[in-house]
């Protein structure tokens, strides 16, 4: 009896593992096929695409072309501090929001909570010229800040919505026993709050951190300058300026990758623990 | 909490750090859909400026192709577009200058440098105000193989059943695909198919002028005859061609993998670099021996003054330097494949080039049917329509005489010579 | 309570925590976009200047023979790319996410830093990866199913007007699969272990106790997924445009709202940009995720049942 339980517990572990294998492979072959065939010569990418490159004909030629054309590290460091700066104002301000609206009843908050979460449904795109002009005229023209800003107030909404979201569901008896303790609002919702509503947070960082670090459209039309050019729009110029030449394209590809890689599996752990804190067992 | 506050402290401040950064005031920004030759601009074009004009800094600052004319026009509406800018020829420059974003050239030493047929593209319709220098036109034609031709026996073909003939010879011997062009970018179906092979129908200028006029019509004729001749040419693409790419077409050809590749001049350079194999080139065949032969000959890039660039003389100046012979000569042999459309004449050295410009003589030249006046309306645009028409006769998703009453719908919607 | 008749003191910290994100917000964000929608309800006069036109435009995008057929074809492929989004991605994502939390599954960590990471790629890298792995030029998929003796199941599915779109959903899924995994993951681990164990001794077991136990424990958190993926969805853009184009090709087979509103707003090759009509495309898209997300929230959201922590 007992044996036939481990035996039944095997075989759906084991088609837990392959199921999830299946799934992996599929996730990470794109990115290895890419990663791969960026040290093929031409001939090769095209004769044999899913051969690993061999030691006799392995080269770097669309490397140097691309490491020659552009600045990658200084791309990489633009758009690493627009997504954190952009992720940090969110969290805060979106933080701080929630909180006002999901912890008090005041008059009129229904209608800011709808009033917020209408940014939601409207692509920011479509304001692309009232927000390039009101750059202009603060002079933020073709600055990181600018995006910033941009990026800020695109993420708020879907912070607050997820936020308050999250912050109803946490208990009220500790929050109250907080207050006859005598602590400030702000301190209830900084040091009690937040820290109850890690994965709230966490899974906002996720949400709109992947939009920030990918997007094209306004580094391209509010800081398209060779200083400020983030990661995404230098990989999308190379691949214009690269499009038949394959092996700068796939090392333009791989570089851009790469990095964003090496952040997220230096961060996975982090992000992963913060997404599913408070159900640690 | 603490310890919190002095991080956040230490965040904003790190954040806002990157507020202020001036740009340098005396450096012209060049704006440019031509991101494939930043390189040239690079290594050749601004260092030759950049020696007679120490005093300037130019910077080259290209966009995709698919995003520059959004980008430029919010750029240029909000301000912050660089100091120079390629226009586009046609009516997308012509609404710019017409909404005072690009400056007025007629003053500027070195216009008369063009003749007025060389200005039109970038000139009012009246003729009289010109607001961007000309650079470059390009030359619609055939590339092919040369080895892919000496072995099978090939001649260049002079008219379209001679052409048919070599494709289907081609495809019979099963070593090359007979002809590489795919339908998944509409844009490549509608300039190297329609746009290509066209002129010969539509009898160029006549027919082009005559649509204009409203005496012809885009169902009929010469122009239903490319859309019927394109329908023909599904059978000789490579497998899966509607899904291909505009870049794969270029790469299927530059590895040996094609005989023909109906492209332009202004693939020359890129071609010159990455095949390895000889390259020849024919005009587009004509239809029966003897016929005048017609080939497209495009006005295509050129540049102008931002009018609220702040350096506007040293961005005039840049400009003289472009209407001058030096320019041409670097230019030309820079981009073999753009030729100059400057009134002196200028050597190109390379071979293919040559082939291409030396169309000239026996050819009568034209421009681009849709780009002219023609695509002014919006519903639908009818450069756009062109798009789809000749991808959908390709693709077998759409007769050719269904494409072209569409097109003729989408012209005659709003165009009044044509609602007669 | 002795104090209730005494008014209550002007709650400051209220403003203090509510006023920075609505200044940023209503500032750079809401103000721009709704002078943009604003122009949906101007048209270009005889001098090309703006004219107030009421609900004109509104009435052209719905009835005018040249507007009303890509709105309604954008609306229809849009409609489709959520429903393909809500059937494969939402039941993988609930999949995986039971898998690994599967009691102690071992390379769990493995699996889930690997399954989460095309969300970490971007919209030019993703598109232009699998535009070339389905390139038939390339050859890649063609020979990897030849491999399994499907050679003859491959075909230019990027180019076909009935498979574009269908082709492009599954590459949005492909990438975006990490997002509902991860949530339902983490509410899956919330699931206090005593529950489960209760339920195990009531012989509840299995795919039954993850019908009956977990999935009702769940449902809220498929429910936020479920509206991040329709306000995503019906805000898409990047991916298509991409891979195929401001035309979205074939013969505008993947046209989805957001293109249709680029090209509007912004034009195409030779054609300028329409403020106008464009606008009034961004405002039929925005009653339309308006009026989805009041279903959830009026709807849907009041019906979940949510338990405190």
């Amino acid at each position: 009896m007992t044996q036939t339980i481990a035996r039944r517990f095997q075989i759906s572990t084991l088609a837990a593992h392959l199921v999830l294998i299946g799934f992996t492979l599929l996730a990470l072959a794109p990115t290895l096929l890419v990663v791969m065939n960026s040290f093929k010569p031409r001939k090769e990418i095209f004769g044999a695409p899913l051969a690993l490159p061999s030691f006799e004909t392995i080269t770097l030629i669309g490397y140097d072309t691309v490491l020659k054309r552009g600045d990658i590290l200084h791309y990489f460091q633009n758009s690493l501090i627009v997504t954190v700066c952009a992720l940090f104002f969110i969290i805060l301000f979106g933080a701080m929001a929630a909180f006002a609206l999901s912890e008090y009843r005041f008059p009129g908050n229904r209608l800011i909570g709808l009033f917020l979460v209408m940014g939601i449904m409207v692509p920011i795109r479509l304001g692309t010229v009232g927000i390039l002009k009101m750059m202009v005229s603060l002079g933020l023209a073709n600055t990181l800040f600018a995006l910033i800003l941009v990026y800020t107030a695109q993420g708020l909404p879907m912070a607050v919505f997820v936020m308050s979201e999250f912050m109803r569901q946490v208990s009220d008896d500790l929050k109250n026993a907080a207050r006859v303790d005598g602590l400030s609002e702000y301190t209830i919702l900084f040091r009690l709050v937040l820290p109850v509503v890690r994965p709230a947070i966490a899974t906002i960082a996720v949400f709109t951190m992947v939009p920030i670090w990918n997007d094209l459209w306004f580094p391209l039309v509010l800081a398209p300058g060779e200083s400020t050019r983030t990661m995404t729009l230098g990989a999308q110029s190379f691949i214009g300026q690269f499009i038949t030449d394959w092996n700068a394209v796939l090392a333009a590809l791989t570089l851009a990758i790469v990095p964003m890689l090496i952040l997220y599996l230096m961060f996975s752990r982090q992000l992963i623990r913060g997404i599913t804190a408070g159900a640690v067992k | 909490m603490k310890r919190a506050l002095t991080m956040s402290a230490a965040v904003v401040a790190v954040c806002a750090s990157w507020a202020p950064m001036a740009q340098a005031a005396s450096s012209l920004v060049i704006e440019s859909w031509r991101a494939d030759d930043l390189a040239i601009w690079q290594d050749k074009i601004i260092p030759a400026f950049e020696k007679t004009h120490p005093d300037i800094k130019v910077t080259f600052a290209p966009t995709a192709p698919k995003e520059y004319n959004a980008a430029l026009n919010a750029k240029l509406e909000s301000g912050t577009a660089g100091d120079i800018v390629t226009c586009r020829p046609f009516d997308a420059s012509l609404e710019q200058f017409t909404k005072g974003r690009l400056a007025p050239l007629n003053d500027l030493p070195g216009m008369n440098n063009f003749s007025a047929a060389a200005k039109l593209a970038w000139s009012t319709d009246d003729g009289k105000t010109a607001f961007c220098v000309p650079m470059a036109s390009v030359l619609h034609g055939f590339l092919y193989n040369k080895e892919a031709f000496d072995k099978l026996g090939l001649k260049e073909p002079k008219t379209e059943d001679e052409l048919f003939a070599a494709l289907d010879k081609i495809k019979k011997d099963g070593t090359y695909v007979p002809m590489a062009m795919g339908t998944a970018d509409q844009w490549e179906a509608a300039t190297t198919g329609y746009q290509n092979i066209g002129p010969n129908y539509w009898k160029g200028e006549e027919g082009r002028n005559a649509v204009i006029q409203g005496t012809q019509k885009l169902s009929e004729g010469g122009w239903l005859e490319t859309l019927r001749t394109l329908a023909k040419w599904a059978p000789y693409l490579g497998d899966g061609y509607k899904a291909q790419s505009y870049a794969d077409s270029q790469n299927i050809f530059t590895l040996g993998r094609a005989a023909i590749y109906p492209g332009g001049s202004w693939e020359i350079s890129g071609f010159n670099a990455q095949a390895t194999f000889k390259m020849g080139a024919f005009p587009p065949p004509v239809r029966k021996v003897g016929d005048t032969c017609y080939i497209s000959d495009h006005p295509d890039i050129a540049m102008g003054v931002n009018t609220k660039s702040k350096n506007q003389d040293a961005a005039k100046k840049f400009l003289t330097w472009v209407t001058t012979p030096d320019f041409a000569k670097i230019y030309a042999n820079a981009l073999p494949g753009f030729f100059s459309l400057q009134t002196a004449p200028v050597a190109v050295d390379d071979p293919l080039a040559q082939t291409f410009v030396g169309w000239r003589n026996g050819c009568k030249s034209t421009i681009r049917s849709t780009y002219q006046i023609l695509s002014r309306g919006a519903k639908p645009n009818l450069e756009d329509a062109t798009w789809g028409a000749s991808a959908n006769v390709i693709n077998g998703s759409e007769t050719p005489e269904k494409a072209a009453e569409r097109l003729q719908a989408a012209l005659a919607n709003w165009y009044k010579p044509q609602q007669k | 309570m002795a104090t209730s008749a005494q008014r209550k003191p002007i709650r400051w910290h209220i403003g203090v925590l509510l006023a920075p994100a609505i200044l940023i917000y209503t500032v750079i964000m809401l103000l721009p976009v709704f002078d943009s929608l604003r122009l949906s309800l101007y048209g270009k006069g005889p001098d090309g200047e703006a004219v107030f036109v009421g609900l004109a435009n509104y009435t052209t995008l719905l009835t005018d023979s040249y507007w009303q057929g890509p709105f309604w074809n954008a609306l229809w492929n849009n409609t489709l790319f959520f429903i393909i989004h809500m059937l494969v991605q939402n039941p993988i994502g609930i999949l995986l996410a039971a898998l690994l939390s599967l009691g102690k599954l071992p390379g769990r960590e493995f699996y889930r830093t690997a399954l989460f990471l095309p969300t970490m790629l971007s919209f030019v890298i993703v598109g232009f990866v699998w535009k070339l792995i389905l390139s038939p030029a390339w050859g890649v998929s063609k020979t990897l199913l030849g491999s399994v003796g499907l050679g003859s199941w491959f075909g230019p599915w990027l180019g076909q007007p009935d498979t574009a779109l269908v082709t492009l959903a599954l590459i949005s899924v492909w990438q975006f699969i990490g997002l509902p995994m991860m949530l339902i993951y983490a509410a899956m681990i919330a699931i206090p272990d005593e529950l489960l164990e209760a339920a195990s001794c009531d012989g509840v077991t299995g795919i039954t106790q993850f019908f009956k136990i977990k999935l009702p424990l769940i449902w809220p958190s498929i429910g936020v997924v479920s509206i991040l993926t329709f306000v995503g969805n019906f805000n898409a853009f990047d991916l298509i445009y991409v891979s195929q184009g401001a035309l979205a090709g074939p013969n505008f087979s993947t046209d989805i709202l957001g293109t249709l509103l680029y090209r509007t707003f912004f034009g195409n090759q030779l054609q300028s940009g329409d403020p106008f009509m464009g606008a009034t495309i961004a405002g039929a898209m925005f009653l339309i995720i308006l009026g989805g997300v009041c279903v959830y929230l009026y709807g849907v959201q009041r019906r979940l049942a949510y338990y405190q922590m």
